[in-house]
């Protein structure tokens, strides 16, 4: 019997709802610890990033002004279909070399932590609201609000939990963002894209390149469009780099670690309120 | 030209086809049995009782009426499925099960619809856009809580309370059920449900679909019966809370009865709520407020704004608003899309109705009633307004549980808040005007749990509910909806 | 059809003191429930026969010619031979250079020429052209006069202008109805598309009409509702029936049906005729026209069986 010829998957950008190659038509040869099956990942530009950027400003106002319950319907909804897909993703998680047993451990872990953001939708509003009993006749009240366009630079090394981790809680509380999947690992964030584009996910709330971490970084961090910016890892070089370049337009900034995203304290509403802006308004009472 | 003398006339060749929801993909039982413990079973002693279509006063189905062994089982099965199952799966796990309560009976949201008109007498327009929307949100919004109990008490932690016994009423069925049951299961109680005696069959689907969702068996029991199960249920010494919505009257028996025995209790009871017309308030919003207030699920309603309180310099024009408003109301088949009001939940209660129309035509007060042709079976009542009357009418004091209004005009803010809180219930309020200031003073002075500005009769999940005085005691909804239901340690 | 109404009538003054407010989200309330009526089997059936003879058929195109106007007439008079006892449109709206040429080809089919003027659409021209133009449609045999209101003026606040604008143009048509155009995309909160609609009925207008339809958004649910029960509150006051046309975005039978009910359930029986009640559209007319022939076959229908002009 003949041998069946595989159908072989191309790996694109996520941008705005669509999958467009990279504009600057570079890439990067992936070796699959397993075969010797060798994948083009597209290679990222500036130029792709500022398009993100854009597909996320856009997305950003329509996706803020939904309701909580239908932010936290949306969350559920990519988990269902993550778990629906888990084969798949497992697959992908052996090729990028992670054993077996580890690999179903990441993948129930990453759709649990989908479902516990989701349920934070409508919550973390009343964690984080007040009304401030203030000595003058007014009304007072604070209530977080989210900050924007967020761009995240994933975890290198956990490519499916840590992209959950950095995801969820910016588009839970609001935000629309654009992330630089691991470059070593690069294939699960491409598949996650395509759980996110069947999901209901408005296009552009979530933006995913693959590249260069030494390319892009930079970017990431000094466009004057994005508000915030979060940054997976511990390399003190690349945390320079963020911190300084976020300056230039007062970027909130996030270091968070890039290890032990198993554990509780890797989640949780304090993440939410990273990039969350608390808003105060006052109006006065009386006749 | 001046004044028009002659009203505008909403009768026009062009009237509306019915427009029957479709009925056919409904499948329910001849009889139904009690759920406890997973499974379907006949009352130990065989009795029943049957449900009609208020409606057409056709039986709809025959339903087990639990007697105190049958209540004994429940809470012995709510009792052991807490301590050796509830109380032992992660929080994690838990919240899953109730996610998926919630997708189910979004799933099969049209069927409980349909049923839910069919039992109860609420237009169909309704239980599909209100009831069974808002009962799937109350599981999901509970659902998320399961795991994150920790961040709700800045400084404690929580433990469950055991397990629940549940009174429900026959307003809302589903929506009760969910309130109820959504919050104490989260939090990792087990619950034994008693359903309305006149509305047992959504309750019925729920339990069908938790099974479906592999909830472990005992986790929720339901149980169908009248007054003599849930004073069981009540009188249960096993029970560590009791959660009762329905009138005051048995509210106060309840929290009599309930008087040294340790028992934490939540009791949601009836209202006489004040809506408020401000002289500077968006007019016709506020004439659709009224409306909405008063005759939204015929007036079966707690919280219904069934005190009218309006400006005097603005009464008439609202009056008269209000009637060509009234004039559009089509009071018919619930199963029809366009049907504004259903029928009556039971004969016992348009009798009651009656009894209050009676009273209010003796007292004085001036009816005003839309012409309505009634169909003739099932139980009906129009929209009904009370005009010339005041706080010692017994028509403005007392909860009629109808779509009957009574109006009262006002002439200054201190006037208006005072006879607002002329009452012992303190459920809800309404308060239109377009002056921000006013409106954040006015709610303040107002003393009930839930006020709407400029808007009434609005419910969700996240937002907690529940009254002051003789409207109750405890709040469902929101991060307070939990209290009711935890310990804090 | 025309009332003289220079008694009684409010000062531009007046009318703002007694400045109705509307809140947005019970608007949008009020609609969403008025949109979930379903009407089927006959009061479909009327309702889309009503809708065809509310019709104002329309082409107000730079691009416009006798002979495009000339092949509309005749679509109006014609709008589906193979369906016998439909009712014809309303009216044909058209550009002031083509009212000659509609008039005469309309002749003996009973369907009223509108003209629009007043520097249509944008009224960004002096009191002196837009009345002239006015008197010559009216000349040249205009049934109705579309005219557009100043927003520059009116976003400014000055209201009077406005109203005395509105009231010349009236005085210009003599017995020839008068529409004015509030153009409400441009308004943009409900309160002001209130406040315009009493002025214009104040100013004397026989019809009150949203858009031009050349700027988005034109006719919305919430916009029209408003209107409607600002005509209500006039004839209330004053006794005097203004018109109603919803101009734009009426593309689909559904809508049209979904404002049919509004007006019904705000006006009543007296609102519910082509004297009171028009819709400027287009396109719409194929599309009531395929669910009339869904309504009576049963089948649904494809555009290739309707003619396109």
């Amino acid at each position: 019997m003949a041998k069946r010829m595989d159908v072989r998957k191309t790996y694109k950008l996520y941008i705005g709802g669509k999958f467009p190659r990279t504009e600057s038509g570079r890439y990067y040869k992936w070796n699959s610890t397993k075969d010797d099956e060798v994948v083009n990942i597209c290679l990222g530009s500036r130029k792709d990033f500022r398009d993100a950027v854009v597909a996320a400003r856009k997305a950003f106002d329509p996706w803020q002004s939904r309701s909580a319950y239908n932010r936290g319907q949306i969350l559920y909804r990519i988990g269902e279909i993550l778990e629906g897909r888990r084969d798949q993703f497992l697959a992908e998680l052996t090729l990028q070399g992670v054993p077996k047993r580890e690999a179903t451990r990441e993948m129930n872990a990453a759709i649990d932590r989908l479902i516990y953001y989701a349920g934070w939708a409508d919550k973390y509003q009343q964690l984080f609201s007040s009304v401030n009993p203030v000595a003058q006749p007014y009304f007072n009240y604070s209530t977080p609000e989210a900050t924007g366009v967020v761009s995240i630079v994933a975890p290198e090394e956990s490519s499916m939990l840590g992209l959950v981790t950095a995801i969820a809680p910016v588009i839970v509380g609001g935000n629309s963002c654009v992330v630089l999947a691991s470059h070593s690992k690069p294939l699960c964030s491409i598949s996650f894209a395509e759980v996110l584009q069947t999901s209901d996910v408005p296009p552009g709330v979530v933006n995913i390149l693959t590249g260069q971490r030494s390319e892009l970084l930079e970017q990431f961090a000094s466009h004057m469009d994005v508000n915030a910016v979060s940054y997976f890892g511990d390399d003190s070089g690349e945390i320079k780099t963020v911190e300084e370049n976020a300056s230039l337009n007062v970027k909130r900034v996030a270091i968070l670690p890039e290890k032990d995203l198993q554990k509780s304290g890797a989640q949780g509403p304090y993440h939410i309120l990273k990039t969350q802006e608390i808003k105060t308004t006052w109006h006065p009472m009386g006749v | 030209m001046g004044q028009a003398k002659t009203k505008i006339n909403f009768d026009s060749d062009w009237s509306y086809n019915p427009a029957p929801q479709a009925t056919d993909f409904i499948k329910l039982q001849e009889r139904y049995g009690l759920y406890i413990n997973g499974k379907f079973k006949p009352s130990e002693n065989g009795r029943s009782f049957h449900t009609i279509n208020p409606a057409t006063e056709e039986k709809l189905a025959e339903v087990s009426e639990a007697s105190e062994k049958d209540v004994n089982r429940a809470v012995r099965s709510a009792k052991e499925a807490y301590e050796k199952v509830w109380s032992k799966i992660s929080p994690k796990e838990r919240g899953k099960y109730v996610y998926r309560i919630a997708r189910l009976i979004q799933e099969r949201a049209r069927e409980f619809a349909v049923i839910e008109t069919m039992d109860g007498g609420k237009p169909i327009r309704e239980s599909r856009d209100i009831d069974i929307p808002l009962a799937a949100a109350h599981f999901f919004y509970y659902a998320g809580w399961a795991d994150k109990l920790d961040y709700a008490f800045p400084g404690r932690k929580t433990k469950p309370l055991g397990v629940a016994g549940q009174i429900i009423p026959w307003n809302f069925p589903l929506l009760m059920a969910a309130w109820k049951i959504a919050p104490a299961i989260a939090t990792g109680n087990t619950v034994v449900l008693k359903p309305a005696e006149t509305t047992p069959l959504t309750a019925l689907k729920l339990a069908e679909v938790i099974q479906e969702a592999d909830l472990p068996p005992g986790v929720v029991n339901i149980i169908t019966g009248a007054g003599e199960t849930g004073a069981h249920l009540v009188n249960h010494p096993k029970v560590n809370k009791i959660a009762f919505t329905g009138s005051t009257e048995v509210g106060k028996i309840i929290q009599k009865s309930l008087a040294g025995t340790g028992k934490s209790y939540t009791l949601e009871l009836g209202g006489k709520a004040a809506n408020i017309i401000f002289e500077d308030a968006a007019i016709d919003q506020a004439v659709e407020g009224i409306i909405n207030g008063i005759f939204f699920n015929q007036g079966h309603v707690c919280c219904a704004g069934s005190r009218l309180f309006v400006q005097e310099s603005i009464a008439d024009e609202l009056l008269r608003k209000l009637q060509d408003r009234m004039a559009t109301l089509i009071v018919g088949d619930p199963l029809d899309k366009n049907s504004d009001i259903g029928a009556i939940n039971s004969k016992d209660q348009l009798e009651k109705i009656k009894f209050y129309e009676k009273i209010g035509v003796k007292e004085g007060g001036s009816i005003y009633q839309p012409d309505c042709t009634l169909p003739k079976k099932g139980f009906w009542y129009p929209p009904t307004l009370f005009t010339d009357v005041s706080q010692s009418h017994r028509v403005v004091q007392e909860e009629i549980f109808g779509p009957v209004l009574a109006i009262q005009t006002f002439r200054t803010v201190d006037e208006v808040i005072q006879k607002a809180n002329n009452t012992p219930y303190g459920l809800s309020g309404g308060v239109w005007t377009e002056k921000g200031s006013k409106y954040f003073k006015v709610t303040k002075a107002i003393r009930a749990g839930v006020i709407w500005a400029n808007t009434f009769n609005k419910f969700d999940p996240a937002s907690p509910f529940g009254g002051y005085k003789e409207s109750g005691v405890g709040r469902e909804g929101g991060i307070s909806g939990l209290s009711a239901y935890v310990e804090l340690v | 059809m025309t009332v003289a109404i220079k008694s009684g009538v409010r000062t531009v003054a007046s009318i703002l003191d007694n400045a109705r407010s509307v809140d947005q989200i019970g608007a949008e309330e009020r609609v969403s429930r008025l949109f979930k009526r379903s009407i089927k089997k006959e009061s479909k059936m009327a309702a889309l026969q009503m809708a065809l003879s509310m019709i104002d058929l329309t082409t107000l195109e730079g691009k416009d010619s006798p002979g495009k106007v000339k092949q509309l007439c005749y679509k109006a008079a014609h709008l589906h031979d193979k369906f016998p006892g439909l009712p014809s449109v309303a009216a044909i709206c058209v550009y002031p250079t083509m009212v000659a040429v509609a008039k005469n080809e309309l002749k003996g089919t009973g369907i009223r020429t509108a003209s629009v003027a007043t520097g249509f659409p944008s009224g960004m021209t002096s009191q002196d052209v837009k009345l002239n133009e006015v008197r010559k449609v009216v000349s040249d045999g205009a049934d109705e006069v579309d005219m557009v209101i100043s927003r520059g003026h009116f976003l400014k606040g000055d209201y009077q202008y406005v109203y005395d604008e509105i009231a010349a143009v009236k005085e210009a048509c003599g017995n020839t109805e008068l529409k004015v155009i509030l153009e409400t995309g441009e308004l943009q909160t409900l309160d002001k598309v209130r406040r315009a609609s009493d002025i214009a009925m104040e100013a004397g207008a026989d019809f009150i009409k949203t858009s031009t339809g050349k700027v988005k958004p034109a006719a919305t649910p919430p916009v029209v509702l408003v209107m409607l029960e600002a005509i209500r509150d006039y004839y209330y006051r004053t006794g005097r029936k203004v018109g109603m046309k919803p101009a734009g975005g009426i593309s689909t039978a559904k809508q049209a049906i979904q404002y049919l009910v509004m007006l019904r359930e705000t006006l009543g029986k007296s609102w519910l005729t082509p004297d009171l009640y028009r819709i400027g559209a287009s396109s719409l007319a194929n599309d009531v026209l395929m669910q009339i022939m869904k309504q009576s076959t049963g089948v649904y229908q494809s555009i290739n069986y309707f003619s396109i002009d």
